[in-house]
């Protein structure tokens, strides 16, 4: 039920980007985009009552083992740590994208996106 | 010998992050220091040909830690990323001193040299993506990088449609991940295997093909090629048209149809109707452009379906049980138009590149007669020409005819035919191009053009060269080392994956 | 670029100290608890940010020019790298921890202790606190007269 409202706030990205004419709302549209995404691949690692994978003294089973009941209780750590990955790459992409967008306001003078069209056919 | 893989990646991305350090002084030093690098990566890819190598990056073992996989395709496309890299670079050492910038542009070049090879290399899903976002985002940086009005125009087009696909390929990923808990290629490849496709593993399937297929410009979503490519410099032109689309679509799609996910019928009739799309509107777009550049995009539109077709038609032939000696030939047609038209596109977009320099226009209308004041550009462009259209002793006439000879033989009569007529437009629109640019009347404003020689030269005829020779790639010698491996890894289907988990 | 009233300005030159020892900390600490370089740069960047909003955007470039954030920039990627290609000489494979694995093993909880992770947290942290922070100088150097600067 969740994944299904994650799916949904990615389709509410799309239609941003695709009914909307000023250049930064597309831009909006598309960062929502990018959240619904990471949001849907954290949701894939979780597990029902578990606990944060963060290790504290009692879970250590030796030097360098986890104890069983570690690896049965927290959600699963991977997603966490490629997500981190995907934000960052998204926040290289969104200044790209205002800068662009400053760029093209200095040069058509308009945030419109219906006219800025002079390339055609 | 055991840091040859990690060195594809690392080389190009240190000197990324050296060349800014070098300032206003060490200008020259720091182009020599960039065309040092690329050549070398050229060399070291040309001696990798023919090997198979699996490198697990901090000694991590395969399912925990991120590995790097050189096989027979992987082979063959690096060697085609470095050779078009190399040539690029050579070529913009000249052609960029018409713009200010040209440290930075250095730097962003290595960084798409560094993605573009480690994403042919990774053997890890999320690892594939990572690469893809830096190729994209330097890709948007250098399209828009002469900062003129058309330049940002399209650079944002390309850029709001390359992020939808990226967005795109990153839920297919999360949803392969919550069905199949691994995220390396093998262990995902094996997962799908031991449990049938249920239908959100269906549902991450369609959505790659759409991602994928953004980036490599198939017919329904193709809208962003034609501005991108034509406003971008020549040289980033070249690389975007010779080696992006072909990267991180074409490979990226082959990898997971035939070796993730397994071939089935319905993924071949798609990929087929999504080639002959390409094809035939590709080409029908092209012929009534005036715009130099802007033809040349729609050809690589066109060029792409061939690609597709040959590997849709080996996707049929396999899934229907029929012989596996035309599903290979069908599957080297493609694989062999993909490395012929990286060849002879990027040298078609770097004389464009010249005869833009000298003459300072890309429009066909306002040229003419310039055969005599330009005659090495209009050799390497005629012998571009003749390639793309398919003329016989070039390379673009065997690969096509490997195509039609597959079609024929698997009973597809209807795409031998419609090959044969897109062969025949692509013709007639390299005809009109030759003689709007450099046969008729010389205008008045051109009469001082000069011709541009060091080495833009250099890169022109060392593509030219290529083109000449790689017919003879497909004689048996040449073909057991550079083509037969990667034909190999595709018809293998499914057993990448086991025997990667043995190899280890 | 004008900055704000007086009362910002005395609160944030306070206040901006504390911001960037609490970045620091998430950086030290990213292999113990939940942050890391990139987490702990972007705080980095937020208390220079924070300065150049208080009091005014050529306050902030006389304080951390930018031809030194371009070169802090080149030189955290670069000893990321250095990390990596030392991982190669003295362990036998690109980006081993060799300092958890020959050198300076060290006892788990403890600061000292998951070998070249500290390590690769700081030269993140450097990396991307220069980053953002010249991100959002040069964005904001964009008012209707234009802008002669470099084009991130």
């Amino acid at each position: 039920m969740l994944y299904t409202l994650c799916f949904l706030l990615f389709m509410i990205g799309l239609y941003c980007v695709l009914v909307k004419k000023n250049m930064v709302k597309i831009v909006i549209g598309l960062a929502v985009m990018e959240y619904a995404v990471n949001l849907f691949f954290i949701m894939a690692g979780y597990r029902t009552n578990g606990q944060a994978p963060i290790i504290s003294p009692q879970d250590l089973a030796g030097k360098t083992e986890v104890t069983a009941n570690f690896i049965n209780t927290t959600v699963d750590p991977l997603p966490q740590a490629l997500v981190l990955t995907s934000i960052v790459i998204g926040l290289g992409s969104l200044a790209l994208m205002i800068s662009l967008c400053v760029r093209i306001y200095e040069k058509y003078g308009t945030f419109d996106i219906t006219e800025i069209r002079r390339l055609r056919g | 010998m055991s840091y040859r893989l990690p060195a594809f990646i690392f080389v190009p991305l240190v000197t990324a992050f050296v060349l800014p350090l070098f300032g206003k002084k060490g200008k020259s030093v720091a182009a020599l220091l960039a065309n040092v690098v690329t050549i070398a990566l050229l060399a070291l890819a040309i001696s990798c040909l023919g090997q198979r190598e699996v490198y697990e990056v901090g000694k991590w073992p395969i399912p925990l830690g991120i590995n790097l996989v050189l096989d027979g395709l992987s082979c063959l496309v690096l060697v085609i990323i470095n050779i078009v890299a190399a040539s690029a670079m050579l070529y913009s050492t000249r052609y960029m001193e018409q713009y200010t910038a040209k440290s930075k542009y250095l730097s962003l070049f290595m960084l798409l040299v560094t993605s573009l090879n480690g994403a042919v290399l990774s053997g890890d899903i999320f690892n594939l993506f990572v690469f893809l976002e830096i190729a994209s985002l330097t890709s948007y940086a250098l399209v828009g990088f002469g900062c003129g009005d058309e330049e940002l125009e399209a650079s944002f087009k390309y850029m709001v449609l390359g992020e939808i696909a990226s967005m795109i390929i990153l839920f297919a990923i999360a949803l392969v991940y919550a069905n199949t808990g691994a995220l390396n290629m093998a262990y995902v490849s094996k997962a799908i295997q031991t449990r049938s496709l249920n239908p959100s593993l269906t549902f991450a399937l369609a959505f790659f093909i759409a991602g994928f297929g953004l980036k490599a410009a198939l017919v329904p979503f193709h809208a962003w090629l034609p501005d991108a490519h034509s406003s971008a410099p020549a040289p980033v032109s070249a690389m975007l048209s010779g080696v992006f689309i072909k990267v991180l679509g074409v490979y990226a799609l082959t990898r997971l149809i035939f070796n993730i996910f397994g071939i089935s019928i319905p993924l071949g009739w798609i990929l087929i109707a999504l080639g002959v799309l390409s094809m035939v509107a590709g080409v029908f777009l092209a012929v009534g452009q005036w715009d130099f550049k802007r033809l040349l995009a729609y050809h690589s539109i066109s060029q792409m379906g061939y690609v597709v077709i040959g590997i849709g038609m080996g996707t049929l032939i396999l899934a229907q049980g029929g012989d596996i000696l035309w599903a290979s030939l069908a599957i080297l047609g493609g694989l062999f138009h993909l490395i012929n038209h990286a060849v002879f596109k990027s040298l078609l977009f770097l004389t464009s590149g010249s005869v833009e320099m000298s003459t300072g226009t890309r429009q066909l209308k306002q040229m003419g007669g310039l055969a005599d004041k330009l005659p090495f550009t209009r050799a390497t462009c005629t012998i571009a020409s003749a390639s793309i259209a398919g003329v016989p002793p070039f390379n673009g006439f065997w690969s096509k005819l490997i195509l039609v000879v597959a079609a024929f033989q698997s009973r597809m009569f209807w795409l031998a035919a419609i090959t044969v007529i897109v062969s025949l437009v692509t013709l007639i629109s390299f005809l009109k191009v030759q003689k709007y640019i450099f046969l008729g009347e010389l205008p008045d404003n051109l009469k001082d053009v000069k011709e541009n020689k060091g080495t833009m030269l250099i890169a022109m005829l060392f593509l030219s060269g290529l083109c000449i020779a790689m017919g003879l790639l497909l004689l048996p010698a040449m073909k057991d080392v550079v083509l037969d491996p990667a034909v190999q890894v595709l018809t293998d289907g499914l057993g990448y994956s086991s025997k990667l988990i043995v190899a280890q | 670029m004008k900055g704000m009233s007086i009362i910002v300005k005395t609160i944030s030159s306070w206040v901006k100290i504390l911001i960037f020892l609490f970045g620091i900390y998430i950086i030290i600490f990213g292999h113990l608890t939940p942050g890391g370089g990139f987490a702990g740069g972007v705080i980095l960047a937020c208390s220079y940010v924070l300065l150049m909003l208080a009091f005014g955007r050529e306050f902030a470039e006389e304080n951390l020019s930018l031809p030194i954030a371009s070169k802090l920039d080149c030189l955290g990627a670069l000893t990321f790298a250095l990390i990596a290609i030392l991982g190669l000489v003295w362990g036998g494979c690109f980006f081993v921890n060799f300092l958890y694995q020959k050198y300076l093993p060290g006892e788990p909880f403890r600061l000292i202790s998951a070998g070249t992770i500290p390590l690769s947290n700081i030269a993140i942290g450097i990396k991307v606190g220069a980053s953002l922070f010249l991100i959002v100088v040069l964005l904001s150097s964009f008012r209707s007269n234009g802008l002669a600067g470099k084009k991130e």
